[in-house]
């Protein structure tokens, strides 16, 4: 176990290395000019002078191996430079918006294996009656629904037609301070949509599973010796069909990442989209080359624990597969 | 690792992130003050500042909430003193402005104000290391000096009559910024002023949260809480203000008049400078040809473009001046005249050819037009623009793209630009039209030269004298209309919708930049909310 994770963290460096390269290559490669993007307004009325000296100041002028080498020397130091658009240090940047991240995509996750579990049984135990089939087409008909619209949908519905919750932010707008109640009937809806679009692999996954194991002969044992139906699925079925669970919950990261983003946008939530969003246009190279970095770091480690997970449920694979 | 212990993992890394959405927590709020009168305000913005740095080019047009500059714009937008006791002191050669402090004025932090905070402001913005856009505003400064601790003279380097009104600019204070890096430290996002307001929070894309300074010099504002809400989206703001989220929003005519019948708002219209104007680069055959000019500008449809597109709310511009200041020329407004534009081409040889677009000499009377992509206003212009020119047999191909594609075609292809600074003519007119400018940046985007132009300029900026630098403007003006570097098109009014219950407010004439503090809420420390 210990191997494999050694193996991985050594392997992270060269991905890890190239992804950030790659996105000075893109970013470069880009139209956009950094100090046109710094300047904003004021660079519609700034002499070329002015222009020249911010060019100069900002690094930008550099070629652009130097500048990633620049930037990657200093991260290893612990710092991660400045961002050129929020006029602040990248760690700083992060830090304050990450939290509200972490935050949407963990209530998400929790709300998506909790609900995608409890539906995945009521389905597998009836394979083929009506709740089963209801539930199974409820599932594929979410997996196709993208969470942009999603998002767009229920905020019609629940902040504009029934006006029950808020449509966006953190908190009310005139509120000066983050409660604890605001907090929690602004996360409802966005958190709601990440979930519902995390919901169907859960659903199908554990359907999948625990009708499996009701088939088995263990399952088929208990009934026999007559134990009541509730314990044969939840103390039998339920827990050898949750194991291929556990090993999605590590694969479905990288989605959960795209989908928090995209959800961040629509509900104007401060967490590190809008700040990934302005990083990219506006050529603001520490931050991009940071989020990246950290996107990067998520998805491998996500990929890690579901492998570890598989091992530990499954003793049949080892560790050094 | 063992299913327990990641159990565990789980629910404490649960518990971590509601911790830090519980932290901060503290009693809401109701809006409303001890006597019952509504003591807060909250308003919709489109647009955000990218720094609130003094420093860093925020608030440079005065007005700022958190700061005070030595000078402050009335509603008239003359010049009043601010953290200065009276207005300057100018010498005879006009290149010494002499400033007398306030005594007694004090940061929100309690320490006292003085002239090294002045010249700590001004010094820091001036040099090269201080990454501030705007900076180019203060070349006529040389060096900038305290006398005692409540006096300022600053030195400049040539005579510059509109130098009072640059002295807006907010004042920082040294005993914080001074000890920071002022591209990235802290005082960007946690400012301290001497201002009406205190910054609570900047929420960066969500919203600016500012407190009344109790111990304001001015006097404490009866709206002690003033959010600003950053909403892009048009439609949006609408909504929030409709569904009372909001209590007064900046809005464009069309959804402006769907509040037209509520008896609880009041739709505020802003005179401003702001303008919308075409290019004609001196690079193009076609643009550069005088007659061609001097038809476009007799021969497109101003008053059709107020009435349409602006829905009336704005009015036609013939230079960078709106026709209702006192620094407008009399007699200068073009009047709309397409046979006289005909004639005007006809008789410089441009003679209609294939398919009704004319030629000269083998050049076809056609150039394009750019205008920012995303930007519903200058497109319609720019629609409007090249369909009166089709009808002159100029063939105007409208473009749409970013400023990175623009940029570069500017010394030769037409854009769509807006633009416009109140404070003083020399603002607009000098960066817009001197030959010397030409393509330095976003300035003289045309490459205008006339040489009766600069010498114009030159003589309005260095004249302290209210009448000398009339005339040299009125010069200016009429040389526009013998030989148009640009067509001006429109004057744009700001409409603003806020709650009545606010009771009569005001606003100021307004630049192209939408800052935070134009609206009605440019003296939301004036307010007297009704109970």
């Amino acid at each position: 176990m210990a191997r494999l994770v050694g193996r991985r963290a050594v392997f992270a460096v060269p991905v890890l290395l190239v992804v950030t390269f790659g996105v000075f290559a893109v970013a470069e490669a880009s139209p956009f000019d950094p100090v046109k993007a710094y300047a904003g307004t004021a660079g519609l009325t700034a002499s070329q002078e002015n222009l020249d000296q911010l060019r100069a100041n900002l690094g930008v002028d550099k070629p652009l191996v130097g500048r990633w080498w620049d930037w990657l020397t200093s991260a290893l130091t612990g710092d991660l430079g400045d961002s050129s658009t929020l006029r602040q240090p990248v760690a700083d940047a992060i830090g304050e918006r990450i939290g509200w991240s972490v935050l949407l995509a963990a209530t998400a996750f929790v709300l998506a294996i909790l609900l995608g579990s409890a539906l995945g049984v009521l389905a597998a135990r009836r394979p083929g009656g009506w709740l089963d089939r209801g539930i199974t087409s409820l599932a594929y008909t979410l997996e196709a629904a993208p969470p942009f619209w999603l998002g767009l949908l229920v905020m019609w519905l629940f902040a504009l037609k029934l006006d029950v919750l808020p449509a966006g932010g953190l908190t009310d707008t005139a509120s000066t301070t983050v409660t604890f109640d605001q907090v929690t009937s602004h996360l409802i809806l966005p958190a709601a949509v990440l979930a519902i679009s995390q919901l169907p692999w859960f659903v199908l996954y554990v359907r999948q599973g625990v009708g499996d194991a009701l088939g088995d002969d263990p399952v088929r044992g208990a009934r026999a010796r007559g134990l009541a139906e509730r314990t044969v699925l939840l103390k039998h079925a339920f827990r050898s069909g949750l194991l291929p669970v556990l090993t999605l919950v590590g694969s479905r990261v990288p989605e959960l990442i795209t989908g928090a983003l995209l959800v961040e946008t629509v509900f104007s939530w401060p967490g590190i989209a809008a700040a990934t969003v302005g990083a990219a246009t506006s050529v603001d190279f520490p931050l991009l080359a940071a989020l990246t970095a950290l996107a990067t770091a998520a998805v491998l480690l996500g990929n890690l624990l579901a492998d570890l997970l598989y091992g530990l449920a499954d003793p049949r694979v080892g560790f050094d597969g | 690792m063992r299913a327990r212990s990641i159990r565990t993992t789980g629910a404490v890394a649960a518990a971590a992130a509601l911790a830090v959405a519980a932290s901060a927590c503290s009693s809401p709020d109701d809006g409303k003050g001890s006597d019952g009168a509504k003591d807060s305000a909250v308003v919709g913005i489109a647009y955000e500042p990218e720094t609130l740095s003094p420093l860093l080019g925020y608030g440079k047009d005065g007005n700022s909430k958190i700061f005070d500059g030595l000078l402050t714009h009335d509603a008239d937008m003359k010049l009043r003193p601010a953290l200065a006791a009276k207005l300057p002191k100018v010498s005879d050669d006009g290149k010494t402005y002499t400033y007398e402090l306030r005594k007694g004025v004090k940061f929100s932090d309690g320490k006292p104000f003085s002239a090294k905070d002045v010249v700590f402001t001004y010094e820091t913005i001036l040099d090269k290391k201080t990454n501030n856009a705007s900076k180019t505003e203060l070349d006529a400064l040389k060096s900038v000096e305290a006398k005692g601790s409540d006096g300022v003279v600053f030195h400049l380097k040539y005579p510059y009559a509109p130098f009072a009104e640059r002295t807006v600019l907010p004042i920082a204070p040294e005993h914080i910024a001074g000890k920071q890096d002022v591209n990235k430290g802290d005082f960007s996002t946690k400012p301290v002023g001497t201002g009406p307001y205190e910054l609570v929070k900047w929420s960066r894309g969500e919203k600016i949260v500012f407190k009344a300074n109790p111990g304001y010099w001015g006097g404490a504002p009866k709206i002690k809480n003033f959010t600003m809400a950053i909403i892009k989206d048009d439609d949006v703001r609408a909504t929030r203000l409709r569904t009372g989220d909001l209590d007064g929003a900046i809005l464009p005519p069309n959804l402006a008049k769907t509040f037209e019948s509520d008896g609880q708002k009041k739709t505020y219209a802003a005179k401003t400078f702001d303008y919308r104007v075409v290019t004609l680069p001196t690079g193009n055959k076609v643009a550069g040809s005088t007659a061609v000019r001097r038809a476009l500008d007799i021969g497109v449809d101003r008053k059709a473009m107020v009435d349409s597109i602006l829905e009336g709310a704005g009015k036609e511009a013939y230079g960078p001046v709106p026709t209702d200041s006192p620094w407008f020329t009399k007699g200068t407004e073009r009047k709309f005249d397409a046979a006289k534009a005909k004639k005007i081409l006809d008789d410089a040889g441009w003679k209609p050819g294939k398919g009704g677009i004319r030629e000269k000499d083998g050049v076809q009377a056609s150039f394009p037009l750019w205008y920012l992509t995303g930007d519903k206003l200058r497109q319609d212009h720019a629609l409007a623009y090249a369909s009166d020119a089709k009808k002159l047999g100029i063939k105007v191909e409208v473009q749409s793209g970013t400023w990175e594609v623009i940029e570069p075609r500017m010394a030769k292809d037409a854009v769509l630009a807006g633009g416009g600074s109140p404070a003083d003519p020399d603002f607009d007119q000098y960066t817009l039209l001197k030959s010397s400018l030409a393509g330095d940046g976003f300035n003289n985007m045309a490459h205008y030269d006339n040489a009766k132009v600069d010498k114009a300029l030159e003589d309005a900026r260095e004249s302290g004298d209210r009448a000398e630098r009339g005339a040299a403007y009125d010069t200016v003006q009429r040389e526009l209309v013998k030989n148009p570097g640009y067509t001006f098109l429109t004057h744009i009014d700001h409409l603003y919708v806020v709650n009545e219950s606010f009771g009569d407010l005001s606003t100021q004439v307004e630049p192209h930049d939408h800052g935070l503090a134009s609206g009605p809420w440019w003296n939301v420390e004036d307010w007297q909310p009704k109970k």
